[in-house]
């Protein structure tokens, strides 16, 4: 029988196997940040433990860093000592750091691809539940706690349980796809298999609606594969993945050898089986948003907030989420989505803050201005796609459209930094989780792609962005 | 970390489905370099309001389960974001068992690196735990929780099962496969990063 992707990257980077108990799987690159690497430094000096490869180990900071002028101090203390904590372990234990000043700094899961450290048919682990953005390219890229971060600084090895493969097919062509995303697809799916749907899997997106996806789009569908409850997503390697990667900063120099070996080997069979199996036809699909504290809790933008039982399906332990849900997010069933006004508004985050998702939002933003009612900030996934923006004169299409123009990190993603909800505001956010509190404590927020984030920012409440000039 | 011994305790019943680790713990405790002392930050804005009074509507702070070390809560319970402090703060606070019907792979994960046995059962079984009023025994070595009325066995693998009754290093198990890793770096045909 054959095998699919997912297996074929796993039998690979077995070095021990035992029947029915977890294998010990090989990792080829190791992404640090600050947040959950102190504890795992520590644990090695406490038993005299060095870093295996520090070859293979990349470090950044990203996730409480300031978005604002990176020439003032750090204001708030215990972010400024855990950030100089990083430098102070990657000093003692000879890891790369792209420390805040660096050019390469930004969201670890940005910079991992734009600088080639993200290969095909490899395994990527992180201390960070998104490192299945990596998963685009074809590797298998799993989030991991920081026991295991100690484990992989220590061994270059985790202890895992075999997933299963779950097969998602996205079928069909979206009519507007400058409006309806890859954030809509993902949204969707999520909506339909639920925030647990993925939990024990990989998932193998694959289908044409997958294929016609830029690498930029592929990675906002990987990324919130963790939103399904998947250990891991990836999409198969094809001559667009190739291309992305060919000639970045830390692209090996064996690289077209490599891509010989990959196009040979990466990619499943056709008679293998995956263990679960989900299709979605994207031709209808409309812009989605969440309304509740999951999410899974989205609806199309032209619905309306469902009732609890609505939405439950007669799972009562599901209704009652969505009460609670109704009552955080101070929402009432029957309400139009596109009448919700919103405060704030988020572009940023490692799910939608590259390149391209800045060049969509500034399209519905150019030459207007935001709600007065709207406060709004552009928070460029790294250094790089900030420059890279600013060359192509987007900062100016935003600041002239009163938008904040912030330096990169995780920033209101999840509110680490003072970049932050105050209680009751409702923000539409590109992020990845609409958790009670997540942006800040009693903040409320809506996931939804950067076009619709603008759209919002500019009307100051949701609206169908379909109904709005992209040209 | 600590041998894990046989729990004997009474269930402390979160009847809530989906609870994510931004829930468990906050991120404005997330900062802190250390690994103890984050039981106080536990459910933090389920358990105080905006001026950090307790909320009494919250079952944690009923006093009747303060010493309660056996958690039974709904589905997916711990989803959502990687951070080891939810698990570091559940110890923290006292508890050693978390029954669920279904756990995040992450947190799962998590939880045996920490010592706190997740034991999934299903959803009828952990329903009837939630409304247990008597303590009850969770028997590690035999699989075997024990309530008042009867025995409920649960499943983990040996390998697990080893880590947490005996306490051991996992780092120091794995250094035994040295030679294995050691032999796979040999053979792989892949650089560097740098």
């Amino acid at each position: 029988m054959g095998k699919t992707l997912f297996e074929k990257i796993w039998e690979s980077h077995i070095v021990v196997e035992k029947q029915n108990d977890p294998s010990l799987i090989y990792i080829d690159r190791h992404l640090v940040h600050e947040v959950t690497s102190p504890q795992a430094f520590e644990g090695l000096r406490m038993n005299n433990r060095k870093v295996r490869r520090p070859d293979l180990t990349i470090a950044t900071m990203d996730h409480n860093v300031p978005t604002t002028d990176r020439s003032l101090p750090i204001l708030d203390q215990t972010s400024s000592v855990q950030i100089q904590t990083l430098e102070k372990n990657c000093k003692e234990f000879g890891i790369k750091l792209f420390d805040i000043n660096s050019p390469n700094q930004g969201i670890v899961h940005v910079i991992g691809p734009q600088l080639g450290i993200t290969l095909p048919g490899t395994t990527i682990v992180c201390g960070d539940s998104h490192t299945s953005t990596h998963g685009a390219f074809g590797a298998l890229a799993l989030g991991i706690g920081t026991s295991d971060v100690e484990h992989v600084l220590a061994s270059q090895t985790i202890w895992l349980e075999k997933p299963k493969p779950f097969e998602i097919r996205v079928e069909g062509k979206r009519k507007n796809p400058h409006a309806v995303t890859a954030k809509d697809i993902i949204l969707s799916i999520i909506k339909n298999i639920g925030t647990g749907g993925g939990t024990g899997t990989v998932v193998e997106y694959r289908g044409d609606g997958i294929t016609d996806l830029s690498m930029e789009q592929r990675m906002t569908i990987c990324n919130m594969s963790i939103e399904a409850g998947a250990r891991a997503g990836l999409i198969a390697p094809d001559e667009k993945t190739f291309d992305y990667l060919r000639g970045r900063k830390y692209t090996p120099k064996n690289y077209e050898s490599l891509v010989d070996f990959w196009k040979d080997h990466l990619k499943t069979d056709s008679d293998a089986k995956f263990e679960k199996q989900f299709t979605l036809h994207i031709d209808d699909i409309a812009p989605q948003v969440s309304w509740g504290t999951n999410p899974g809790m989205t609806s199309d933008v032209t619905e309306s907030i469902p009732s609890p039982d609505e939405f439950s399906k007669g799972d009562s332990n599901q209704k009652k989420g969505a009460e609670k849900a109704l009552d955080y997010m101070a929402l009432k069933p029957g309400t139009a989505i596109e009448d919700i006004k919103i405060d704030r508004v988020f572009i940023g985050s490692c799910t939608n803050a590259r390149l391209e998702d800045l060049i969509e939002a500034s399209k519905v933003i150019k030459g207007q201005k935001i709600s007065p009612n709207v406060q709004a900030m552009v928070v460029p996934g790294s250094h790089m796609v900030k420059k890279q923006a600013e060359e192509m004169g987007l900062d100016k299409i935003f600041i002239n459209a009163n938008f904040e123009w912030r330096e990169a990190g995780c920033s209101m993603c999840l509110g680490m930094n003072p970049d932050i909800l105050s209680p009751g505001e409702r923000c539409a956010s590109t992020s990845n989780r609409n958790f009670e509190g997540r942006q800040g404590t009693g903040g409320r927020t809506h996931l939804v792609s950067p076009v619709m984030a603008a759209a919002a920012a500019i009307k100051g409440h949701f609206v169908d962005v379909r109904k709005m000039d992209l040209s | 970390m600590e041998p894990f011994k046989s729990v004997s305790s009474i269930v402390t019943p979160l009847d809530k489905v989906n609870v994510d680790t931004d829930q468990i713990v906050p991120k404005q405790f997330l900062k802190l370099v250390q690994k103890s002392g984050f039981g106080k930050f536990l459910f933090f804005n389920w358990r105080f309001d905006e001026n950090e009074n307790k909320k009494s509507d919250f079952i944690l702070n009923d006093p009747k389960y303060k010493n309660s070390q056996i958690l039974v809560t709904g589905d997916n319970f711990g989803c959502g974001s990687s951070r080891e402090h939810a698990v570091s703060a559940l110890l923290d606070y006292g508890f050693s068992v978390i029954i669920a019907p279904s756990f995040a792979d992450i947190f799962l994960s998590n939880c045996f690196k920490n010592g706190i046995l997740p034991i999934t059962l299903d959803q009828q079984l952990v329903e009837k735990l939630q409304q247990e009023n008597g303590a009850i025994n969770v028997d590690l070595e035999n699989q075997i929780i024990k309530t008042p009325s009867e025995e409920i066995s649960f499943g983990i693998d040996s390998y697990k099962k080893k880590i947490l009754l005996e306490g051991l290093d996992d780092i120091a198990q794995t250094f035994q496969y040295e030679d294995k890793i050691l032999e796979f770096e040999k053979e792989s045909k892949l650089p560097s990063v740098l």
